[in-house]
């Protein structure tokens, strides 16, 4: 096959699968919620509730696009591809199986953490684009809240790094396999949970949704996007959800593979595995978002550089000389 | 000509493009997005040279995390929505116009010189190997670079921070 050839079905793969993951998101946050705060609608109404993400979606796409008279045009209709793009960009390293991947890079990990910092700047000229006091502080609370919680993720992130002695996303699973534990219980527990954290407030979400924050900024960044601008945002959204989950089970809950498992199996088993801890994994982030209140702006800010980068910075250097010692 | 050079060529012609954007629009927001273009023309540009570790921290540390703090810093100060008039100086356009032909003169110069057509690198670098030769043959440049932005960082909080021994955290 021609890599012209290679390249066209990959991108038409990964633009397939991105929404229906983001469609299985919306729909198990929304039953999540149901379930937890007893909310009828989405458990009863439609099949179960079945078609509810599908409805969204419907209503979204047949929105009128709403422009408002003072807005930067260009910036501001450009703005969510911005964030979708980067968002979708990050599905090239998430591997599925050793062979199921788009693209086993051999800087997977760092390719992620310059890829998603990308998406701030959606965010950030959306927010200053709208021509809206609630954006433009939306707009600056994003970016304060994301370049503090870029580091501990970057951070946390090295001593898989250095405990894999590669940074190709399946040479991380594979190192996994070689160990017989993941990395979570081998040593980067706390690594995991500092990941974790920083990816929920990467995603805005609750409890670190002040950018949003919808009872205090309306909609922050998005409040003048309508229709299927909005539509973008909220998709990349639970895009992002799945891309952050499926590399937090690659790095830390040995992806595509569980012990004890044949390991020659593994292109069948594969991607049902690391779907299946994603799923996991993000039914435990809409567990928290449904349980916890928002944060204070400065309770965010000292969590961040007060905690958890010295901490992320301390697991480094452990890492680093267990590696050397061991 | 293959087609990786139509291809390069084309984004030569991007990177010039987005380059002269940046510094004749006379909106703050705008510059910035075009030097986003400009820096992942360039980040492309070392990708088809194969230094792809190169390219990805063009992506991260330029586009990720300068042009962020450009895009902040203009929003927490002054944010306009439109074309700002201070940006358009005619006085001065002679002058930066001799300065960045010179520049690009002397570094045409050197890298000519330098360099020529000679092939210094024939795979791609390798992380791992960047890696060791950072910590090993270059491991005193690196520190010292390191030293050095931690005295820039401790400036920056210094000349940013106005609270003396009388105020305390509570007063801030």
């Amino acid at each position: 096959m021609s890599f012209s050839s290679e390249l066209l079905i990959k991108v038409l793969v990964v633009l397939a699968t991105a929404p229906v993951m983001a469609l299985g998101l919306t729909l198990l946050e929304v039953k999540g919620s149901a379930w937890m705060q007893r909310r009828p609608g989405p458990l009863h109404v439609g099949l179960r509730g079945f078609i509810f993400p599908l409805a969204t979606a419907a209503k979204y796409f047949q929105k009128e696009t709403i422009i408002p008279k003072d807005v930067d045009e260009p910036v501001f209709k450009w703005a969510p591809a911005w964030v979708i793009a980067a968002v979708v960009g990050l599905f090239t390293i998430i591997p599925l199986s050793p062979t199921l991947i788009v693209r086993d890079l051999e800087l997977g990990v760092f390719f992620l953490l310059a890829i998603s910092s990308i998406s701030t700047i959606g965010v950030l000229t959306a927010g200053w684009s709208s021509a809206n006091k609630f954006s433009l502080m939306g707009g600056l609370r994003a970016a304060g809240q994301l370049i503090a919680y870029e580091l501990p993720l970057i951070l946390s992130v090295v001593g898989v790094v250095i405990q894999a002695e590669t940074m190709s996303t399946v040479g991380i699973v594979e190192k996994q396999i070689e160990f017989g534990f993941p990395f979570v219980i081998a040593g980067q527990g706390i690594a995991f949970i500092i990941f974790m954290i920083a990816a929920t407030a990467e995603m805005m979400r609750t409890p670190f949704d002040m950018p949003i924050g919808e009872s205090e900024l309306t909609m922050g960044f998005m409040t003048e996007y309508s229709g299927i601008r909005f539509l973008i945002f909220y998709i990349s959204e639970y895009i992002n959800l799945f891309v952050m989950c499926a590399i937090a089970s690659t790095l830390f809950l040995g992806g595509y593979h569980i012990p004890l498992l044949p390991t020659e199996w593994v292109n069948f088993y594969g991607p049902l595995v690391l779907i299946g801890k994603t799923f996991t994994l993000a039914f435990l982030l809409i567990a928290i978002r449904w349980s916890f209140p928002r944060f204070r702006e400065d309770q965010l800010q000292t969590l961040a550089w007060k905690v958890l980068i010295p901490l992320s910075l301390l697991n480094i250097m452990v890492t680093a000389i267990m590696k050397v010692v061991f | 000509m293959e087609a990786i050079d139509i291809f390069s060529y084309f984004l030569l012609l991007l990177l010039l493009l987005s380059g002269i954007k940046v510094v004749t629009t006379s909106n703050v927001i705008h510059a910035a997005i075009f030097l986003v273009f400009t820096l992942a023309t360039t980040a492309i540009l070392f990708i088809l040279l194969s230094a792809e570790f190169v390219a990805l921290v063009l992506v991260l540390v330029y586009i990720g995390a300068v042009i962020v703090l450009f895009l902040f810093g203009v929003m927490i100060t002054r944010a306009p929505l439109g074309p700002n008039a201070e940006l358009d100086n005619d006085q001065n356009k002679l002058f930066a116009t001799l300065i960045s032909l010179s520049i690009f003169g002397i570094f045409t110069y050197i890298l000519l010189q330098t360099f020529d057509s000679t092939v210094v690198i024939r795979e791609g670098t390798s992380t791992k190997l960047l890696g060791e030769i950072l910590l090993s043959r270059f491991v005193f440049p690196f520190e010292l670079v390191s030293f050095v932005l931690l005295g820039a960082l401790i400036g920056g909080i210094t000349l940013a921070r106005k609270d003396n021994a009388l105020m305390d955290e509570d007063q801030i």
